[in-house]
């Protein structure tokens, strides 16, 4: 029994608690709980004025209540009058009430605010702790409205007791979460990040976590923080595990703060400074050391706080992505840990080396660990281990272990848990598609998929599928064999008929030569299967029983009797008696001829993302998915020596290479600036867009060559909301080094540039093509510049004609000049008619300053000269960065030579270096400009500096060059 | 950061709910339920983390989550969060009510709510850790025990009532007490794994 003198307690409380514990059914407990809001709200509501502890008693009941899952939607006035309460115990009850049962109403939020308000200027610690819980507990908008202003007053003033300067920090942190507009940086930045030196460890715990979120969002203004942080981390991680006292956890000094502080060097690149970084190298060095000493205690709360560490430690490592020797000593022990005989430390490990995968140094040494990841998926007994693993396998899959891992996974596949099911067959389709060196192998992998786990492929994979073999001859007659065989077994699953007819449909003439598979075989083969399917699968069916006619002239009379028959001609659904009514005409009266052209071979698909991908990105949520594949697809594009990037300066057309990235990967891809003319055009449309339309290459019921503008309507009502910015920065981005191009392409529409500049006058033509078959009305393109813009950029444009037809493309010219340096871009907005809806897009005109550049040439001697000149620090950008894609000499030069600038040769005394001159052209000034860049290709990284004599084109020329490497 | 703390029993009675983002009555009930069924097939000795898929309506977020005896205390975590050192957190919550209650038990928690969203508060605001020292903790709770003391009067007598209401009025009590098992004993039930 649990001694009584706990605190206080009420005594109503505790009976009606008692009360509904008694309850012998839920009917019984309603009804106790009816009757005490009943009870509560008369006591609110009645003339005689409650008592601070009657208002408390009856608040906690609420509360209770409101556990046991009921709504509760009155009693918020009588917590707001507690706050102004004078005792600590009611003060204290309302502040509870009012975080747990948080309330939109304003009138009320302002009541509360004033309360609050009170107490924050009360200078009484207990009150303004509570003040501040509630608002980091609430944090609503209107509340960062009244106190962002206040709060980093409390936090960094002198004689704020610790306690409240622990609140504080979380709390801006809160405000900065929900309304980051709301809180002004200042001053008080740089004292907040002198916190990270506070004697108090609660108070550096709370700073660090504050620091790390602004750091993420400012991290030129909190960048003192590193060093700071390393010292700390330093000082905690060498002292002796009674040093810290109260924070030394099971033996570990203080884990939560390290873990804090790991994190937020997290949000930096290693650090410059020779000194700290050696500092820090010192220190992860330390905490991997301290993984291999034995074990203080045998709690497992002792091997928790330190694993914490350690694998903070790791991920930081990770981060950095720079020094090899601590890397392998990272993976080395995420090695050892994946065979530990705590599950939670496998789970971590698998996780960890996820990330560990895509480092290049690391990546051969995660690869080393393939069949323990293998054993794991075979054996843990968790879902969530099984998963990591999974997921591993997919991160450490490369050309050289891709059937390996497949196979592995097709093999889980058969018992895997039905939660990931899906997930797994995205993966295994990717893999299979990205790492097919035979397409042979690729599509009996995708065959076994559907075999094993038919229900979870899902469309974007079988799609995906037919795409690809419509696209590569070589495999064409495999597959058609394949899916000719797998189609034998008695029952298989509706996606392998879906393929099956599809295939056998467009490639069945290439095994109609065997006699075990002759025209007739192979059409009673996939019959025999029509009435067991649903109906999206039998119209299927039924396309490719036209498309046999035309391919077998020999059994025409035999699919005629099939189309003819009742169960066709006179079938329920209507899609299915159409089909079967059109295809049994068109069979009749059209001549060979017309039958094959109207029934030829589907063309080749456009190379784009993969849905498969863009579907497991869905599932998975952005960024994850992307990093992993952005890197590796670097990779792989390095190593097969397909130069993609190389489009600088190249012209608008160039036509998809089959051979490309299977996968589309790249940003989107740039077809004919022509449109397509317009059937085949919105053939491919269908096919990509969404599920109805699935079977729409041979959609009937249209006159003008199976494009039915109804269906085509229909598809496009989901169309993008109106009124989005296209901010397609990639794609803007790839215009900064070059001048032509696709700028913008959805369903409807497609738009190209082309664009010529001298000195500080240019001209671009701009074309929109109509990609559908309907007419666009009332087509108004706008070219809207910002204030700011209008009075640095002059921008004439002409006129275009309303009406843009169908397939149609029509062109519009701007007339440009530039006045005086400018930063952002014009938007040009786009509003038309199509169909019964307003369509209405945004995407920003890639006019930029570098545009206006004119190449100088000059000497090494001329150019060290003015580099000085420039050398006040305003003149100077500089940059450090990331590189985004692979670090490629000629490439980087190409971009340069893009960018405007003429790019100096053997000028530079490090002959790895670029350096660039020119001089940027405005109607007012000329602006001499002079660049650096220097690439690190050990850690992935360019400096960039750029010096010219005015601080805004630095600046601004500096953003537009760093985002091209 | 953290998003929600849920504290329910074997069989699914919330005991300690504290939900950081806003979400209306009916999903805060939904996810409890749905957390409930997510652990409770779990058995004791694999691994104390798991996706819990769209429960939050993301995919960043983590259940992590221990069981002591006849309780499951469980932490709703994004990406930002080190998954062992919210293990430790759990504990060190665990650990705290212990020493606040002299060997806390799922009753404590039942009839001294208040109390135990006042302790939660020392470590967790709006989703984040606030201190982590459990000397601290306690010391900052006990002053606000004295505080409550302080303020006197009213406090005493309802608190002899209660143990009153406690001893006389729950023929039910004892029994589960002698059931032994609903005693939280932290320092037995370290034995995570």
């Amino acid at each position: 029994m649990p001694a009584v003198s706990k605190g206080d307690g009420m005594r109503g409380l505790a009976v009606f608690i008692s009360d509904i514990r008694n309850c012998k059914s839920k009917e019984a407990e309603i009804k106790r709980i009816n009757k005490e809001l009943a009870n509560i709200r008369s006591k609110f509501k009645g003339d005689k004025a409650l008592d601070g502890y009657s208002k408390k008693k009856y608040v906690c009941k609420l509360l209770f209540i409101f556990l046991l899952g009921h709504d509760i939607d009155f009693g918020h006035m009588e917590a707001v009058n507690l706050l102004s309460s004078n005792r600590y115990t009611e003060k204290q009850i309302g502040y509870l009430f009012i975080s747990v049962l948080v309330n939109s109403n304003s009138e009320l939020i302002r009541l509360i605010n004033n309360a609050i308000k009170n107490d924050l200027a009360s200078r009484n610690p207990t009150f303004m702790g509570l003040a501040l819980h509630c608002i980091a507990n609430v944090g609503s908008r209107e509340m960062a409205e009244a106190f962002a202003g206040e709060i980093p007053k409390i936090l960094v003033a002198g004689d704020t007791m610790d306690s409240v300067k622990q609140s504080a920090a979380l709390c801006l942190l809160r405000l900065y979460r929900t309304s980051p507009d709301l809180v002004p940086m200042g001053d008080w930045t740089s004292r907040v990040v002198h916190l990270l030196n506070d004697q108090h460890l609660g108070v550096v715990t709370a700073a660090t976590s504050l620091i790390t979120t602004l750091a993420q969002k400012n991290p030129e203004e909190f960048k003192t923080s590193v060093s700071l942080a390393v010292s700390r981390l330093s000082r905690i991680v060498t002292s002796a595990s009674t040093d810290l006292q109260d924070y030394t956890y099971y033996f570990v000094p203080a884990p939560w703060l390290s873990v804090k502080l790991l994190r937020l060097l997290q949000c930096y690149p290693p650090p410059e400074d020779p000194a700290v970084r050696g500092r820090l190298t010192e220190c992860l060095e330390t905490i991997l050391n301290k993984a291999q000493e034995p074990p203080k205690s045998k709690k497992v709360q002792h091997s928790n706080a330190k694993n914490a560490v350690l694998f903070e430690a790791i991920s930081l490592i990770i981060h950095h992505d720079s020094e090899p020797n601590l890397l392998v000593r990272a993976c080395n022990q995420l090695g050892q840990f994946l065979q530990h005989r705590e599950t939670n430390l496998r789970y971590l490990a698998l996780e960890s080396m996820c990330t560990l995968a895509s480092s290049e140094f690391s990546h051969e040494a995660v690869k080393t660990h393939i069949e323990t990841v293998i054993n794991a998926l075979k054996t843990e007994r968790d879902v969530s281990v099984r998963q990591r693993a999974v997921d591993l396998l997919y991160a450490m899959c490369d050309r050289s272990n891709a059937q390996q891992i497949v196979a592995e996974m097709l093999n889980y596949l058969e018992t895997a848990d039905y939660s990931i099911r899906e997930e797994i067959v995205l993966k295994v389709a990717i893999l299979a598609e990205k790492y097919a060196v035979d397409y042979t192998w690729y599509v009996d992998t995708i065959l076994n998929l559907i075999r094993i786990a038919g229900d979870y492929v899902s469309e974007e994979v079988w799609y995906r599928v037919i795409q690809i073999v419509i696209n590569r001859d070589d495999v064409q007659g495999y597959a058609a064999k394949t899916v000719f065989e797998a189609l034998q077994a008695p029952a298989c699953h509706e996606n392998l008929v879906k393929v099956g007819g599809y295939i056998l449909g467009e490639f069945g003439n290439l095994i109609a030569g065997d006699p075990r598979s002759s025209p007739l075989i192979q059409f009673n083969l996939l019959h025999s299967k029509f009435h067991l399917c649903s109906v999206p699968t039998r119209a299927l069916l039924l396309s490719t029983y036209i498309k046999f006619v035309n391919l077998f002239p020999e059994i025409k009379t035999t699919i005629q009797d099939v189309l003819r028959s009742d169960s066709q001609l006179k079938n329920a659904d209507v899609e299915l008696q159409q089909r079967a009514v059109e295809y049994l005409r068109l069979s009749t009266i059209a001549s060979t001829d017309i039958l094959a052209t109207v029934l030829e071979e589907m063309p080749p698909f456009p190379e784009r993302e993969s849905s498969i991908l863009a579907k497991l990105k869905k599932k998975k949520g952005p960024g994850t998915v992307t990093d992993l594949e952005e890197i590796k697809k670097e990779r792989s594009s390095d190593m097969n020596g397909s130069a993609e990037p190389a489009s600088v300066n190249a012209s608008a057309v160039s036509t998809p290479s089959p051979s490309a990235d299977l996968l589309g990967l790249g940003a989107a891809p740039i077809t004919n600036s022509a449109p397509p003319p317009s059937s085949s055009g919105s053939l491919l449309v269908d096919v990509f867009s969404d599920s109805a339309s699935a079977v729409a290459p041979l959609a009937p019921g249209s006159d003008d060559n199976f494009a039915s503008p109804d269906l085509a309507s229909s598809e496009v009502v989901s169309e993008e909301p109106a009124d989005t910015v296209h901010d397609a920065d990639e794609l803007f981005h790839k215009f900064v080094c070059k001048n032509n191009g696709v700028l913008f392409e959805n369903q409807l529409l497609q738009i190209g540039l082309k664009s010529e500049f001298r000195q500080n006058l240019g001209r671009m033509f701009i074309f929109y093509g109509n990609k559908t078959s309907t007419q666009f009305l009332n087509f108004t393109p706008t070219v809207i510049c910002s204030d700011d813009l209008q009075s640095s950029l002059n921008l004439q444009t002409k006129p275009v004609d309303p009406t843009v037809d169908g397939g149609a493309q029509v062109q519009q010219v701007v007339n440009i000049e530039c006045v005086s340096d400018f930063m952002e871009a014009p938007i040009l907005n786009i509003q038309f008619r199509y169909g019964g809806t307003f369509q209405n897009l945004s995407v920003k005109l890639p006019i930029t300053l570098n545009k206006f550049f004119q190449p100088t040439e000059m000497s090494s001697q001329d150019f060290f000269q003015r580099w000085k000149q420039l050398s006040n620090p305003k003149q100077e950008v500089q940059n450090i960065f990331k590189a985004k894609h692979p670090m490629d000499a000629e490439i980087t030069k190409a971009k340069i030579i893009g960018f405007g600038s003429a790019l100096l040769e053997e000028v530079d005394p490090n002959p790895a270096n670029f350096v660039g001159a020119g001089i940027i052209h405005t109607k007012t000034t000329q602006i001499g400009c002079l660049l650096r860049l220097e690439p690190n290709l050990q850690a992935q990284m360019y400096r960039l500096t750029l010096r010219t004599s005015k601080e805004a084109v630095s600046q601004r020329l500096c953003e537009l060059l760093s985002e091209q490497f | 950061m953290i998003n929600a703390i849920l504290v329910f029993n074997n069989h699914g009675k919330p005991r300690l709910v504290r939900f950081y983002q806003h979400l209306a009555e009916e999903a805060q009930q939904q996810i409890i339920r749905d957390t409930f069924h997510l652990v409770l097939k779990r058995d004791d000795h694999i691994c104390n983390f798991l996706e819990c898929g769209s429960l939050f309506g993301g995919s960043d977020y983590k259940l992590i989550y221990r069981h002591y005896a006849t309780l499951y205390f469980v932490f709703c975590v994004d990406s930002s969060e080190s998954e062992l050192g919210i293990l430790d957190l759990i504990q060190v919550f665990v650990e705290t009510l212990d020493k606040c209650f002299e060997n806390v038990c799922e009753l404590d928690l039942i009839f001294h709510m208040d109390k135990v969203h006042h302790i939660l508060q020392e470590m967790v605001i709006g989703g984040m850790v606030l201190e982590t020292n459990m000397n601290e903790i306690v010391a900052q709770v006990e002053a606000q025990g004295k505080l409550e003391k302080a303020e006197g009067g009213l406090s005493a007598a309802p608190s002899r009532a209660v143990s009153a209401v406690k001893n006389i009025n729950l023929p039910e009590i004892p029994r589960n007490i002698n059931i032994g098992d609903i005693n939280i004993k932290v320092p037995n039930l370290s034995q995570f794994m």
